[in-house]
């Protein structure tokens, strides 16, 4: 039978798109199995990882159902082992033509926003690009607007239906938008990574996790790019998004840029972090682009966050507002990070964060 | 040989945005500017017409107003603009909007050797897949994230960017490419291509104009057309006032740390 989106009753299961690069899978797709594993249980549906690369060691396919997944659909086959939008979009279109996945997740890496829309093309249906909240149950969904939201959630009419409530910030995070997509299938949503929690790991889920090996048909005149090299940055990733401290430099360091990042370094060290950076910083070279916190950089929500000299643009705000406990260091009284801060300093950061080092210092070695 | 850039109009999100009282955006009152993404875009193309002379065209979807924007890349050096308007196609999300943005450059005509152009994403959706979508309704290969572009006659080689690392990319012309604004510093308009840009052609494709393409139907464009539709909007909550510090000496950040550590921050 020809494959046709808008038959939405034909469709069924939870899928997420596991991304592996060089033979590894990604911490984003654990995330998003986590996630997918909520909204397969409200279903009552199965959860599935699609993985495709070449020669993927088995004990890594297995280790998705120990986050949730039932089922794992692998497709083996030497032209997946680096990515191409040709050959990726190629065999999951294939295979969701075959097998009819209700809703599909892909993590919003730069790969990820790049198959997303191609499948979504081909396959005449919605996607919805970095989400943060997903939900399919209305009830769950009024428990979340209740907490997250202006709106007087008991006095609203809502809609009642499966369909996945896909939600995403908008301008900066000004405006929550909670999209649907009632009328074609999958519904295809990105997610932004570091966004979801990642479950504890079950191993008995990791046991009975069953294998799919899949059928690809794939040649390399399917695929009309050639990829030269992969080159990694010379650094070591900055991990941000699993930081439990941030400290954040912004323009206020542009008077001694070594020494303003250098405060920064040994505050977080002090507290266990890592060294964030507003778009300024970046944009200056003062610091490399993996630093950088905001809408263009990462989404970050750490225990403590730290803002030395940021002023605070919709930009930044949108990549660290939702940190539990931030603490804003900035010489002007009247900066929109102080909106955001659970506590905040008026003055000048090279003065403050030596004293606030020594204070927490001190402080620790009391305990 | 030619360049065709995409390009929209955003509202711009770095000054004050204006939210209405029923939490949508304000957009008439606020400043627009050409999308930062799309620009770089332009420049890219103006950079290959300046070493190959090919020709370039601009081509945005958007309300009347846009005509200024497009004027302004004419000024920039731009040959050609198109502007897609029409109100059958209001209220597309990026499925439709790809549908009618593919139709209006198949009518500008893809030759062998030409390149589409794209910005990685625009400012107020972010949603950075009209690029994708474009290229996969051409039937054209794609290249997001690129950051660097060589073109060597059909033969153009790219530098895709990834979250940790590079990679290097060899296309073939008829290629689409979405470009990231860190790949160039686009050029000023200069005061002769103000002059000129108004004797520049710009065309304005309506639901007329490109209503004959399989691609353009009722089905598949517009607010009806599109796939996803908004379940409801909101606005977060407006977070609880924190708590200023008095002073910035050593008794200040001293009653900091023990808060902290009263609440078991630290």
């Amino acid at each position: 039978m020809a494959f046709n989106s808008s038959d939405t009753a034909a469709f069924k299961g939870v899928w997420v798109f596991c991304e592996q690069r060089e033979g590894v899978i990604m911490s984003t797709s654990y995330q998003l199995l986590s996630e997918g594993r909520k909204l397969a249980n409200d279903l009552g549906v199965e959860l599935c990882g699609v993985v495709l690369g070449k020669d993927i060691k088995e004990e890594y396919l297995k280790a998705l159902g120990g986050y949730g997944a039932d089922k794992v659909y692998y497709c083996n086959h030497e032209l997946l082992d680096v990515y191409t939008t040709d050959a990726y979009t190629k065999v999951i279109c294939d295979l969701v033509e075959d097998k009819k996945p209700e809703i599909f997740l892909i993590g919003a890496t730069n790969i990820g926003r790049d198959l997303g829309p191609r499948c979504a093309a081909r396959l005449h249906t919605g996607l919805t690009a970095d989400c943060t909240h997903l939900d399919v149950d209305v009830a769950k969904y009024k428990e979340f607007l209740k907490t997250t939201s202006t709106i007087d959630v008991d006095n609203t009419v809502f809609e009642e239906n499966t369909n996945l409530k896909m939600t995403r910030p908008a301008f900066g995070g000004h405006l929550m938008a909670t999209i649907i997509c009632p009328r074609f299938r999958p519904q295809m949503s990105t997610v932004r990574p570091g966004v979801m929690q990642t479950q504890p790991y079950d191993e008995a889920g990791a046991a009975k996790t069953e294998i799919v090996n899949v059928d690809v048909a794939l040649s390399k005149d399917d695929i009309h790019v050639d990829v030269i090299e992969v080159k990694k940055a010379a650094k070591k990733l900055v991990d941000l998004i699993g930081a439990d401290v941030v400290v954040s430099v912004g323009r206020g360091i542009s008077k001694d840029v070594e020494g303003g990042i250098k405060l920064a370094e040994e505050l977080a060290s002090v507290l266990g972090g890592v060294v964030g950076s507003s778009r300024a910083c970046v944009d200056a070279g003062w610091i490399t682009a993996d630093h950088q916190v905001g809408q263009t950089g990462k989404t970050v929500h750490p225990r403590i966050y730290v803002a030395l000299g940021i002023s605070g643009a919709i930009q930044h705000l949108a990549g660290m507002q939702d940190s539990e406990c931030i603490i804003a260091v900035n010489k002007n009284e009247s900066a929109p990070i102080f909106d955001v801060a659970s506590y905040g300093i008026c003055g000048d950061l090279y003065k403050v964060t030596p004293m606030l080092i020594e204070a927490i210092r001190a402080a620790k070695a009391a305990k | 040989m030619k360049c065709i850039v995409c390009v929209k109009q955003v509202p711009d999100t770095s000054g004050v945005v204006a939210v209405k009282e029923d939490g949508t955006m304000d957009r008439a009152a606020m400043a627009t500017i050409t999308n930062h993404d799309d620009l770089a875009a332009v420049e890219a193309a103006l950079r290959i017409k300046d070493a190959t002379g090919c020709k370039v065209v601009v081509v945005s979807m958007g309300p009347p107003p846009a005509e200024g924007m497009l004027r302004e890349l004419l000024a920039m050096g731009c040959d050609e603009a198109v502007l897609v308007s029409a109100r059958e196609f209001g209220g597309s999300d990026t499925y439709a909007t790809s549908q009618i943005l593919a139709a209006a450059i198949k009518k500008i005509g893809v030759d062998d050797d030409d390149i589409v152009f794209c910005g990685r994403q625009a400012i107020d959706g972010d949603t950075a897949q009209v690029g994708p979508q474009i290229a996969e309704k051409l039937n054209l290969p794609q290249v997001s994230y690129v950051a660097e572009i060589n073109v060597d006659g059909k033969a153009v080689t790219v530098k895709r960017l990834l979250e940790d690392g590079y990679m290097t990319i060899k296309v073939q012309t008829p290629c689409l490419l979405t470009c990231v604004k860190e790949l160039n510093d686009a050029r000023y308009m200069s005061v002769g291509g103000i002059m000129e840009c108004y004797q520049k052609p710009l065309e304005v494709y309506n639901y007329e104009t490109l209503k004959d393409d399989p691609l353009i139907d009722v089905t598949t464009i517009g607010l009806k057309g599109s796939p996803t539709n908004v379940y409801k909007s909101f606005s977060p909550p407006v977070k609880g006032a924190g708590m200023m510090m008095e002073g910035a000496d050593k008794a200040t950040v001293e009653k900091l740390v023990s808060i902290l550590n009263d609440k078991h921050i630290i």
